[in-house]
């Protein structure tokens, strides 16, 4: 379970707060979709979620454990997917997702074992000894979620995950978290794909100029709302239409 | 530990499959440290074995000019064309045709003549005792022989050549001295007073401890420890460019997800780039032992002091690599630590003694260089190299050199957590 209490955070310099007074619960198994423009404060929530920010003011717990008391242990708990694609070029797939198992503590046998079975789930077996500059951007990203996942986290953060990947990776992405999350794994994920949200998450939150403006089931959302058909409507209707470039 | 192993291995695996970056790691010092010797040995060899083509200009036509010719046609140094046109030879060292001019001013051989034999003949009246020898004092103006030097050459060039020259003229001015002396003393020419053979000479004596062997210092026994050092300290470029293209790269922002400290992360790395630095110091020490006496340059000599000389590249490559890990936590940016990495190790081996030796350095500069890494190094090599000193003796410098690198560590660390605190 995760446990957001009057989470905010204020950046150096910044005029207003990026992410303002957050409250939120999230249950265990829960597929939670955070949802919101550019610069919405999607990232800074769950950077700060996941260890990378300090917040300015405000508390979490994940599975019962303060971040502030917690910290390391806190890290075994949880999985991150970033944006990017945080692997190393110049090695194999097989030695990223080696090196970066490791420092969770996994080792010989299960190590081994845990990173065949998920490149096999994935589609990737026949590319675990190729360099990953050679890799296409969906097999990048499938890589990316291996290397967040396979010390079995109770919770996992996912930032964007499958932005700018082909279908088939997509589609392949989704069912491994879906199977993860069948599993017991509770999923915090990010994203501007609505459609994918609407149909994924058990829950969703649209976020905009860092507050929670509305949180609910998708389909409840969208009957919710007048004149809206999908989540995409309910988006819009909420955080309008006007462009949202963000520098 | 088994996440240090696997930040080891894979900070090994990161290095191994940069063929480019291996080479410019170990060929690049070779390259230099070969260059530098063949260069500084090619240099004293010029002026020992080489002779200079030099121009004369001889407005004398006496004794002494004559004497001056001689000496510089014998000399192991010179060849002497002699010139006319003073103005011509002015030119063709201000173009950089002759590297040196001398001119011997007019009447040189009289006037000095004149003002020894004045000189001569005054002492010996005072002996005789007349009492007003003034008059016989002699007044010309002292006489000048100009040296015309290629503004290209350089100033310890200069000097060496001034202070050969100004010895040659003081001998000449003594022997006339004697000759003027010899002739008021005696009628027969022949006869030898004095003996005009320098009475003080120098004998270069280097000293050694009880027991050992002697090392005689030559371009090979300063140059691979100097630029040895010089490469080692070279590696907190690839270090803080690796360090920083991790963080462009996002692995970092994964790491600091991860139940890993900084200081296994920082101690992967240090295990591999310090033994860059060895491999780097060995292939130094084979090409001072098998290749430079194949391309003509002096042997390295490292009888008895091979693991001496290994603990202190040891020492050294932790001071180095704690430089590079602290630049590579502060850097954000390739363009920020490249060029700050590479001109800083420069200002360490300029301050540190490795092109211009610490005591010639200005009062200030030589305060300085006691912070320098690169002079604790230096220091420590020398004593091993040259000094044959032992363990007991080096100690205070790679106990600088190691607290170097535990400070720089601990900085990198603190640095680390308070940028990225949670």
């Amino acid at each position: 379970m995760i446990q957001i209490n009057n989470l905010s955070k204020k950046y150096k310099n910044a005029d207003a707060y990026s992410v303002y007074n957050i409250d939120l619960v999230i249950e265990e198994g829960e597929i939670f979709g955070l949802l919101g423009p550019n610069g919405a404060g999607k990232t800074t929530l769950i950077s700060m979620l996941s260890s990378l920010l300090k917040p300015s003011s405000g508390s979490f717990s994940i599975n019962g454990l303060d971040y502030r008391s917690n910290r390391n242990e806190l890290k075994h708990h949880i999985g991150i997917v970033p944006q990017e694609y945080a692997l190393y070029p110049t090695l194999t797939a097989f030695e990223n997702l080696s090196y970066f198992g490791s420092m969770y503590g996994l080792s010989g046998k299960s190590l081994k074992e845990g990173i065949e079975q998920n490149l096999e789930i994935l589609g990737l077996s026949d590319f675990s000894n190729k360099k990953i500059k050679t890799f296409s951007g969906g097999m990048k990203r499938r890589i990316n979620l291996i290397a967040g996942i396979l010390h079995k986290p109770k919770v996992l953060f996912l930032d964007e995950p499958t932005v700018g990947v082909d279908v088939q990776s997509k589609n392949a992405i989704i069912e491994h978290l879906l199977t993860l999350n069948k599993k017991g794994t509770t999923i915090f994920y990010t994203s501007h794909h609505l459609n994918e949200a609407e149909h994924f998450c058990t829950r969703v939150a649209i976020i905009d100029n860092g507050e929670l403006i509305v949180i609910g089931r998708p389909r409840k959302l969208i009957d919710d709302q007048k004149g809206a058909a999908d989540l995409e409507d309910v988006f819009l209707i909420h955080t309008g239409k006007a462009l949202r470039d963000h520098a | 530990m088994h996440k240090l192993l696997a930040s080891t291995y894979k900070e090994f695996l990161l290095l191994t499959r940069d063929i480019g970056g291996i080479a410019v790691l170990f060929l690049m010092p070779l390259l230099l440290v070969i260059t530098i010797t063949i260069v500084q040995d090619g240099t004293f060899k010029t002026l020992k074995e080489t002779k200079i083509p030099i121009l004369l200009v001889d407005n004398d036509h006496g004794q002494v000019s004559k004497k001056i010719r001689e000496t510089l046609k014998n000399s192991d140094q010179f060849t002497v064309e002699i010139r006319s046109d003073e103005k011509k030879v002015q030119e063709s060292i201000q173009n950089g045709e002759y590297q040196l001019a001398i001119v011997i001013p007019e009447n040189l051989s009289k006037d000095l003549d004149s003002k020894v034999s004045e000189n001569v003949a005054s002492i010996l009246a005072k002996f005789s005792g007349e009492d007003d020898i003034s008059e016989r004092k002699w007044k010309a103006n002292a006489k000048e022989v100009k040296l015309y030097f290629d503004p290209a050459t350089q100033f310890s060039f200069r000097n060496s050549i001034k202070s050969g020259i100004d010895q040659m003229v003081s001998k000449i001015e003594s022997q006339t001295i004697y000759k003027a002396f010899q002739e008021e003393l005696t009628d027969d020419p022949s006869e030898e007073i004095f003996d005009t053979e320098p009475y003080i000479r120098f004998t270069e004596i280097v000293p050694s401890k009880e027991g050992k062997t002697a090392v005689i210092p030559n371009s090979t026994q300063h140059n691979i420890p100097a630029w040895s050092l010089f490469a080692i300290f070279f590696i907190i470029l690839p270090l803080a460019i690796n360090m920083v293209k991790e963080k462009n790269q996002g692995t970092f922002v994964r790491l600091r997800t991860q139940p890993v400290s900084y200081a296994t992360v920082l101690g992967g790395k240090t295990l591999v780039f310090l033994s860059v630095a060895l491999i780097q110091f060995t292939l130094m020490i084979l090409v001072g032992l098998y290749l430079f006496p194949l391309i003509g340059l002096p042997k390295l000599d490292v009888a008895g002091r091979l693991p001496l000389l290994f603990v202190v590249a040891f020492f050294a490559g932790l001071a180095a690599i704690g430089l590079g890990l602290l630049l590579g936590s502060i850097a954000k940016t390739q363009e920020q630590s490249a060029p700050f990495g590479a001109t800083f190790v420069v200002i360490l081996a300029a301050i540190g003694g490795v092109w211009v030796p610490v005591f010639a350095m200005p009062g200030f500069m030589q305060t300085l260089s006691q912070l320098s890494p690169m002079n604790w190094g230096l220091s420590a090599f020398y004593d091993v190299f040259l000094r044959n000193v032992g363990m007991g003796e080096i100690l205070p410098e790679i106990s600088l050199l190691f607290g170097f690198f535990i400070l720089t560590v601990i900085v990198a660390i603190i640095y680390n957590e308070r940028k990225n605190a949670v």
